[in-house]
């Protein structure tokens, strides 16, 4: 649905400023979106000062010491600290990313600007509701279908150019930083499968084992669930990874007319 | 209130088993466009340049090659501008009354405007 004004009970308000201890001496000031369901009251921005000489380099680093230090009723989402898990992805200084490989020294100006990740549900605070999308994920059935029984005595051989094909693909973690990048999936997420699924219904479309791509391109064929894709290129320039799922989308749309 | 599963939700009414015919027809024509296009404007150019009387261009309108070429530029402008805005109202228009009486409108206003070029540049081109 689009939505150019946030509803009343959505506007966010200015709150609570920690200042950093004493003898701090290297501060940097962190500007947190806030929002807790049971208080019944509007979301808020809190700002937090942070001794940065007495914290890690990473954005997460610096969450988890408000966390301990400053501030328990913070939440977010956190796991491997590695760029692997895909659970920190959130809004810093106006990009999708993971908490957890941006370097806070790469965030220009006073102010490092965290929110959760845009047009989502928040559950709490940096925690988005990633329900609708995970569905979205099942909704491709997400797994190797052949009817071919697999060899006797091998597993399912793949060629080393075959299997080449997957790169840029199987990297793909989840976070839905590209998903919630996307206007399109903004607009009409309750159809459009959005970059990350599609990037992830491209891995089996072209995985030289699965036996599928019919019933998959069937599923796939519809003004929504695909065609809503018009090549904003957010995804692949939010992607913390550094996949291009526009091109996922556009070889999709490649083989939609290839098998007319 | 409806209570369904995050998947029911997500499957819907299923696939609509369409959208790559828009997709590629709306390619086509973008491309078609280019050279119909540039053969408009540049027509039109060279008239309003040599300061050419109605009899001039009606004279112009009614050879072969211009006729066709009228017709195929009209016929296609308006299937690309069909194309076209059906994607911007499928995108920003979410109140379903409004989002299928600005489909209908959009359908049969481009079709009619569409037939209406057509006939004038026939009427003019077989007119003795």
């Amino acid at each position: 649905m689009v939505e150019f004004v946030l509803p009343k009970n959505s506007r966010v308000k200015t709150g609570k400023h920690h200042a950093a201890a004493d003898g701090a001496k290297k501060k940097r000031r962190f500007k947190i979106y806030r929002y807790d369901p049971d208080s019944g009251e509007n979301p808020r921005t809190d700002t937090y000062e942070i001794d940065m000489g007495a914290c890690g380099p990473m954005v997460l680093d610096a969450l988890i010491k408000i966390k301990n230090e400053v501030d328990a009723t913070l939440t977010f989402r956190r796991s491997c600290r590695e760029g692997i898990c895909g659970s920190c992805a959130m809004n810093i200084d106006g990009t999708n990313t993971l908490a957890c490989i941006k370097p806070v020294e790469e965030v220009k100006g006073d102010e490092v600007k965290i929110y959760p990740l845009p047009h989502m549900s928040v559950i709490k605070d940096l925690v988005p509701d990633m329900t609708h999308f995970y569905a979205q994920y099942a909704s491709i059935e997400p797994w190797l279908k052949a009817d071919s029984p697999a060899p006797a005595n091998s597993e399912r051989l793949q060629s080393p150019e075959d299997r080449a094909k997957l790169d840029g693909l199987y990297e793909c973690i989840l976070c839905a930083c590209c998903s919630t990048s996307c206007p399109s999936y903004w607009w009409n997420s309750d159809r459009y499968l959005g970059p990350a699924i599609l990037l992830q219904a491209y891995r089996w479309l072209v995985d030289s084992r699965d036996e599928a791509k019919g019933d998959r391109l069937d599923m796939l064929e519809d003004p929504f669930r695909v065609y809503r894709c018009h090549t904003i290129m957010n995804c692949a320039r939010t992607c913390p990874k550094g996949l291009n799922p526009a091109k996922a989308i556009a070889e999709i749309k490649k083989m939609m007319v290839l098998r007319r | 209130m409806r209570i369904e599963t995050p998947l029911a939700r997500v499957r819907g009414l299923g696939s609509a088993k369409e959208g790559t015919e828009h997709w590629w027809m709306q390619r086509l024509t973008a491309i078609l466009l280019v050279p119909l296009g540039l053969w408009f404007v540049s027509g039109i150019w060279w008239l309003v340049m040599q300061g050419a009387s109605h009899d001039a261009v009606v004279d112009w309108m009614r050879g072969p090659v211009t006729a066709t070429l009228f017709i195929l530029f009209a016929a296609t402008t308006f299937y690309h501008l069909k194309l076209g805005m059906q994607v911007v109202i499928e995108d920003y228009v979410h109140n379903k009354k409004m989002k299928w009486t600005m489909l209908i409108g959009l359908s049969l206003g481009c079709f009619i405007a569409g037939a209406s070029c057509v006939y004038s540049v026939l009427a003019i081109a077989l007119r003795g």
